[in-house]
């Protein structure tokens, strides 16, 4: 035997899932699946949901009502991969839903002030600007996270509400913008927000998972010590991580308004707490040191099939909170069960 | 005849790809101090967690009195008078004594309210029967580490407890406590409960131990009388060969002076600290816990900011303002909580290897994987590191091969200084020598080496000079030729003994 046993002779969900433990020898035993359930569960499950509602409505699986799910998906997705990093760095960020909030009326009001053209990147700044101040509280002040961006959600909520008067935000002339082309047009027949959901997904996870600056962020997520033990500047590395979600907010935000050239104060209300759920749901340890992008973006999927499924097979829509609160417990529990090796234990 | 208060028949356990326990077998008698020693990864923490009720057996039965038991939780072997006194504590530190030890079994009256009058009076019964100097109402967070486990052991004495399991009890306590915990143990003893005793310390084990038995990869190698035995009959048993802690008397070229600290201090923690190493050199620390030792490899790694003095770095005067800074200067720290501070146990050895270098390692934007493989394959042979492959997650390895992972991550980064602290805490003896063998080699191959050190035989075993700290002072530094144990432990004591010599200076 090797001395590698002793303590954790688990199914080995190491930091990243992909790369755990050795295999056993013996290719599909037992072990072997239990294994592969816990590494990959959550595709499993994905998979099981597809079938299931398929078999129900076969309208589910149509293309028309996929692409539909996605595109409305994209946003919230958006947001999630952001939060990835701040929860794999060991924090949390719950003022992403009224930072989106924000970045949609700046971004809509200074439309009509200064032009498409100017708006973005003004209303890019602003929104980093936020997500620095959070970066700068919770990474160089080392304070709790929790506290800091549950303060921000609500002083966000008021700076928006402050720089729109409380009234909701319209672009005056709808039909004669370029504005609307990142949420409404399509191309290669796929809608605008999904590409540019699919583009971004792609680029920062593959920051996350191959370059230093992603190894870092899982290092001070794991052991935040022994990181600095190993001269990684910790709060560096945190503030970045706020700065990524931030970019990623506002890049929400472009979407929503966007698409919609026209927003209240609160479009972003809740979402935070649906984007942890969507972050925690593809596997991210609210411990941090775990989680991947794509876990991410398969959670965000199933949150959004899901919800969608239960409104084909004709549940209304405000169950929906609670069902889909219902499967964030059943996937942490599962999480939590395939990491000790059986469904109830007596020790955490 | 009697019959054992605790037999194991054959275990066996498995976990997927490894034999963790394989067919152990053994017993303790009523009244009995039975050790159990082996290698860090021989399997005790398996063997123990099976008799905890955490894992349960392949194979093989346990056995209470002649009476086979099968436990699937800690609390059935607890019911079963199996009970542990562990290594990390684990008490509700902002709760009384009282409450701590019957902790859900508090007495009760009328409406469910807690019973606090019979509460005390039970409590302080069995205080008084410990002897110990603190009272039923005490905040358990209060207590010193010592009392602390005391509270412990005081829990285990409310059960009918059969057999008490001692799980390296002695690991952070000072001479004086743990003289109070082998008076409380022979009180066990005793009273005929059943003593089983986890430690690496030889002395303790030969002072106050009957039987050892010897695991090794898994398996059971034998049971000793300890009278009849040594220390190295023990070594053998344990690692197949014995362990040399004899004095360092090769001392190699010694190049340039690479590290001179000239009138350091920090704050109450040390003052006036001076002292230099040569290339090629090592120089030990000793002193007892809190002598401010740790503190001054903390100041060279820019974790503390000293309050005085100079560093110098071959000749030249240095700030050092972080641990990055410090690594970037050629200085580096193999901490002495390993867990705590050198590793991040959830990643792969790999990548906890590399990390150090991870943003110098780059084919692009991107981590060269490549060139981390390599590095981690070249330390991996050279420091003997035994892993089924980089893959694996640092947590699951030994004591030792993770301190091997930490070492290898600051060698691959051919550091001017190298600084270990507490180098072999907590590992085995098999993974000791090498590492004892290791620090003596980059001596040889011209690093500067500083090495931190409790035990005394570590660190006259490595030295070439040694430093004796007292109270955040430096008594004085001796050369491995003038050094012994007598005027070694008078320095680090406080006592100046040898007024007429000059404190030594550096070479």
């Amino acid at each position: 035997m090797t001395e590698a046993s002793e303590k954790t002779p688990s199914t080995g969900s190491a930091a990243r899932g992909g790369t755990t433990a050795a295999t056993p020898a013996g290719g599909l035993s037992k072990a072997g699946i239990a294994g592969f359930l816990a590494r990959q569960g959550i595709l499993v499950a994905f998979v099981l949901f597809m079938i299931g509602f398929t078999l129900a409505n076969e309208r589910f699986i149509s293309p028309d009502n996929v692409l539909g799910v996605i595109r409305s998906s994209a946003i919230l997705g958006v947001m999630a991969l952001g939060v990835t990093f701040v929860v794999i760095s060991g924090n949390l960020d719950l003022s992403v839903g009224s930072m989106m909030s924000f970045s949609t009326i700046v971004v809509l009001d200074l439309h009509d002030q200064i032009g498409p053209g100017l708006a973005i990147p003004a209303m890019f700044a602003l929104t980093l600007c936020l997500g620095a101040f959070n970066g700068f509280l919770v990474g160089y002040l080392k304070l709790n996270s929790l506290i800091v961006t549950l303060g921000m959600l609500s002083a966000i909520h008021g700076l928006t509400l402050t720089w729109s008067g409380g009234k909701n935000m319209d672009i005056a002339d709808k039909a004669g913008t370029w504005f609307s082309v990142f949420g409404q047009e399509r191309v290669l027949g796929i809608p605008m927000p999904i590409l540019i959901f699919l583009l971004l997904a792609s680029l920062l996870g593959i920051m996350l998972a191959k370059t230093p600056f992603g190894r870092k962020v899982y290092a001070v997520g794991g052991n935040g010590t022994a990181a600095t033990f190993s001269g990684i500047r910790r709060a560096r590395t945190v503030f970045t991580c706020y700065l990524i979600s931030a970019f990623c907010v506002a890049t929400a935000g472009l979407l929503q308004a966007s698409r919609s050239l026209g927003s209240q104060n609160t479009v972003g209300q809740g979402m935070e707490l649906e984007v942890l759920a969507a972050v925690i749901l593809g596997g991210a340890s609210l411990l941090g040191g775990s989680g991947t992008i794509f876990k991410t973006v398969i959670g965000v999927l199933i949150l959004g099939f899901i919800q969608n499924g239960l409104l084909l097979v004709g549940l209304q829509f405000y169950v929906q909170y609670v069902v889909t609160w219902v499967i964030i417990i059943l996937a942490v529990w599962l999480d939590i069960a395939a990491k000790r090796g059986r469904l109830l234990s007596p020790i955490a | 005849m009697t019959a054992p208060a605790l037999r194991l028949e054959n275990i066996v356990k498995t976990f997927p790809g490894v034999r963790a326990l394989d067919g152990v077998s053994f017993e303790v008698m009523p009244g009995e101090v039975h050790a159990l020693m082996g290698e860090n990864g021989a399997g005790k923490s398996t063997l123990m967690k099976v008799l905890g009720g955490i894992y349960q057996p392949d194979e093989g039965r346990i056995v209470v009195e002649e009476k086979p038991v099968t436990m699937r939780t800690p609390m059935e072997a607890k019911a079963q008078g199996i009970v542990f006194i562990h290594q990390e504590l684990s008490l509700a530190t902002e709760l009384t004594v009282a409450e701590n030890i019957y902790l859900g079994e508090l007495p009760r009256r009328r409406f469910g309210l807690v019973d606090w009058q019979t509460l005390y009076a039970r409590t302080d019964a069995i205080l008084k029967k410990l002897k110990v100097g603190f009272d039923a109402r005490t905040i358990v967070g209060s207590l010193s580490i010592a009392n602390q486990q005391m509270v412990e052991i005081a829990r285990a004495l409310t059960v009918d407890a059969k057999a008490v399991i001692f799980d390296e009890p002695t690991a952070s306590l000072t001479d004086a406590e743990k003289s109070v915990l082998f008076d409380v143990i022979a009180d066990l003893r005793g009273s005929g409960v059943g003593i089983i005793y986890i430690s690496h310390r030889m002395e303790e084990i030969f002072k106050i131990t009957d039987r050892i038995s010897v695991l090794r990869d898994g398996s059971y190698r034998g049971t000793v009388n300890t009278a009849e035995t040594d220390e190295d009959a023990i070594t053998q048993l344990m690692i197949g060969r014995s362990l040399d802690l004899s004095r360092n008397t090769v001392h190699h070229e010694l190049g340039d002076v690479a590290l001179e600290v000239r009138g350091l201090s920090c704050g109450k923690l040390f003052q006036d600290v001076s002292f230099s190493v040569r290339k090629g050199e090592v120089l030990g620390f000793y002193g007892l816990v809190g002598a401010g030792r740790t503190e001054i490899a903390e100041a060279l790694f820019g974790l503390r900011n000293p309050s005085g003095g100079e560093i110098l770095l071959n000749g030249e005067v240095v700030r050092i303002s972080s641990p990055h800074d410090a690594i970037a200067k050629g200085i580096s720290l193999v901490p002495e909580d390993r867990k705590g501070q050198g590793l991040v146990l959830g990643m792969n050895c790999r990548d906890n290897m590399t990390l150090p270098q991870v943003d110098d390692l780059k084919a692009g934007p991107f981590v060269a994987e490549g060139a981390e493989v390599a590095i981690f394959d070249q330390y991996r042979d050279r420091l003997d590191i035994r892993t089924p492959g980089w893959r694996q997650t640092v947590g699951n390895l030994s004591g030792g091969n993770q301190q091997k992972i930490v070492i290898g991550k600051w060698l691959s980064m051919h550091p001017e200084v190298l600084i270990v602290d507490e180098p072999t805490r907590g590992i085995d003896v098999g993974s000791k020598s090498e590492i004892h063998k290791l620090i003596r080699e980059l001596a040889a191959q011209g690093y500067a080496v500083i090495v931190i050190s409790s035990e005394m035989p570590e660190v006259l075993h490595v030295s070439d000079r040694i430093v004796a700290m007292y109270s955040g002072r430096i008594m004085r530094t001796f050369t491995s030729e003038e050094v012994t144990e007598d005027n070694l432990i008078q320095a680090i004591s406080g006592i100046r003994a040898d007024r007429d010599a000059p404190v030594a200076e550096p070479a």
